[in-house]
Order: structure tokens, then sequence, then C-alpha cells
């Protein structure tokens, strides 16, 4: 009986205790910061590489791509995806020090945890869009609605779906797909 | 006549010269690229490079007019990744050419990709010129 009482009572404690974290606003910043930690990757912190790379490409946040991926696509630059992305010595290695320091197995988010993950498919390439995250996350998604979709393009370009990507957020109510609509899985 | 074409040729030096040097970026280029051999630089050149068609190892048609089109004042596109690319032209973007150390890494990689090759000093100059105009 006193046992069932100490039960009880501690129930009614939590669930007291809980009441301001239910509660809480929901923009706060230890809630968004929460929030980020289970959903998003780190925001691009790097001025260098957010000018240099985002001059002809969304600049993708690091946690995206594991290190070793990021150090071979730092390392071809003069083909870069088809494209001369030539960057002297200096500005090359500031990028490829930050892009390693904060890449996708270094980080602390949980889906940058996911990114690092590799298979045998994806073990040699340098594309974010192959790694098996990404693919098992838009494995849904038709090619109509991205690659033929003149708004898109291609999967590549992350913020024409995903309106908070430069933000480094992807979260599923960010989703707005042009011509298509809200993506609600 | 004699006497005066010496000063027509001075003028027309000292002309040239001002049109660069309301921009020190473009100036020092063009310093830079007259040293090097560019002797006159000409902007109806450079209008001939940015509309000339080169045809890539892939097979693709390539121009300075795939990304950037053919109005330098308006916005222009990057042919694969669609990102907007702002006007090339000081007129309407003064960021243009307001830095040689963009000046130089852009002509490096776009004339790679564009021609195949580095733009020789002479083409780069004439290139130069033509933008600077716009």
């Amino acid at each position: 009986m006193k046992g069932r009482n100490i039960v009880i009572s501690s129930i009614l404690v939590l669930s007291v205790a809980s009441i301001p974290f239910v509660w809480s606003d929901d923009d706060s910043e230890e809630w968004q910061e929460y929030s980020r930690h289970s959903t998003g990757v780190a925001k691009i912190t790097n001025p260098v590489y957010l000018q240099e790379c985002g001059d002809c490409h969304m600049a993708y946040p690091a946690g995206l791509l594991p290190a070793d991926a990021w150090q071979r696509v730092m390392n071809g630059l003069e083909d870069h995806f088809g494209d001369n992305a030539e960057l002297d010595p200096s500005t090359r290695k500031q990028i490829t020090d930050y892009l390693i320091a904060n890449s996708a197995d270094k980080s602390d988010y949980r889906r940058s945890q996911r990114f690092a993950k590799r298979d045998k498919k994806s073990n040699d390439n340098m594309r974010i869009t192959e790694t098996p995250y990404f693919r098992h996350e838009h494995n849904e998604i038709l090619a109509r609605l991205v690659i033929t979709n003149k708004e898109v393009n291609s999967f590549s370009n992350c913020n024409s779906c995903h309106q908070k990507a430069e933000q480094a957020s992807f979260k599923e109510r960010d989703i707005l797909i042009p011509g298509y609509g809200r993506w609600d899985d | 006549m004699i006497i005066i074409f010496p000063f027509v040729l001075l003028l027309a030096g000292l002309f040239s010269g001002a049109v660069w040097a309301d921009n020190a970026a473009v100036s020092e280029m063009l310093d830079v690229y007259i040293q090097q051999g560019a002797v006159q630089p000409d902007a109806q050149a450079g209008k001939a490079i940015w509309l000339k068609t080169f045809i890539a190892s892939d097979g693709s048609i390539r121009s300075c007019t795939t990304c950037h089109g053919n109005d330098l004042k308006q916005s222009g596109k990057h042919v694969k990744t669609k990102k907007l690319i702002k006007p090339m032209a000081p007129s309407v973007n003064p960021d243009r050419l307001s830095k040689t150390r963009n000046i130089r890494k852009w002509f490096r990689r776009n004339c790679k990709w564009t021609i195949g090759r580095e733009c020789t000093v002479v083409e780069k100059a004439s290139l130069l010129a033509f933008i600077n105009q716009q």
C-alpha cells in the first residue's frame, strides 16, 4: 500500500513537473536548439565557404556529407560535376578544413549522423544525393516532381522544395514542391 | 601633319586611360594584361568573344551567353544549377569588376569551361574592356 502511494505520488509529481516543458513556448531558444539537433543539421558558419560555393549553387551544410567525401570534392574542383570550380590554394585549404571539421561524421546533429552512413553504392561517391540516407528519404519522390519539373530541375537544388534549406532546416512541414504543393509523407 | 600626329596619338592614349580610370580593379588588370602583351584592349573584339560559341569535349555548345545571356544588363542563369547570376554590367551591378581577385578567378574558371583552355591576355583584356563598357 505504501509502495503504491509512492508510485502514485511520483506520477503526480512528475506530471506536474513536466507541465513547464509541455507548455513552454515552441519558439524558445532551448526548444529550437533541441529541435535542430533532432531534425536539422548545423548551419553554415564559414563566410568564405558560403560565398565561394554559394556563387554557383546553394552552399550545402557541411553536415550533409562525411569528411572523406568532402575531401574528394575539394580535391577535384577543376572538374566539379562537369563545371570548373578552381580556387586558389589558400582559399581551397580554408574551405576544405572547415568542411572536414564540420562534416556529417563529426556532427552531433542526428540528421548528420544519418548522412554519415555509407553503403557499397555510395562508398566512393561524393554526391549528397547518392548517400543511403538521402536516397531513403527521397525514394517516394517521382521524377516529374523534381527532375522534369522546370522549377526544381535537380535533386541538388534542395532549396527549391525545402524552403528553409538555406537555414539548414529540412523539416517536413517546410517542404513545398513547386507546381505540386506540400509534401506529406 | 607630321607634328600633329604624335599629339593625336597622345590624346587617344589619354582618353583611353580616362575610360578605365573610373574603376581601379579594371585599370590594374588592364595594366597587367598590357604589360604582358595585350597592347590595345579592344571592346569590339571582346564582344565577339562574348558571343562566340565553342564546342566542348562532351559535344555541348558553350558560350559566355550560356549562363550570362546576351544582355549583360540582365540577370543570367547557371546552365546546370539554374541559380540566378546577377547582371555582369557594372552600370547596373557595381560589384562587377570591382575586385582583381574575382576578375582573375572567374576568367580562369570560365575560360576553361567555355573555351576549354585559359584565355590569352589579349582575349582577357578585350573581354574586360567590353564588359566594363556595359
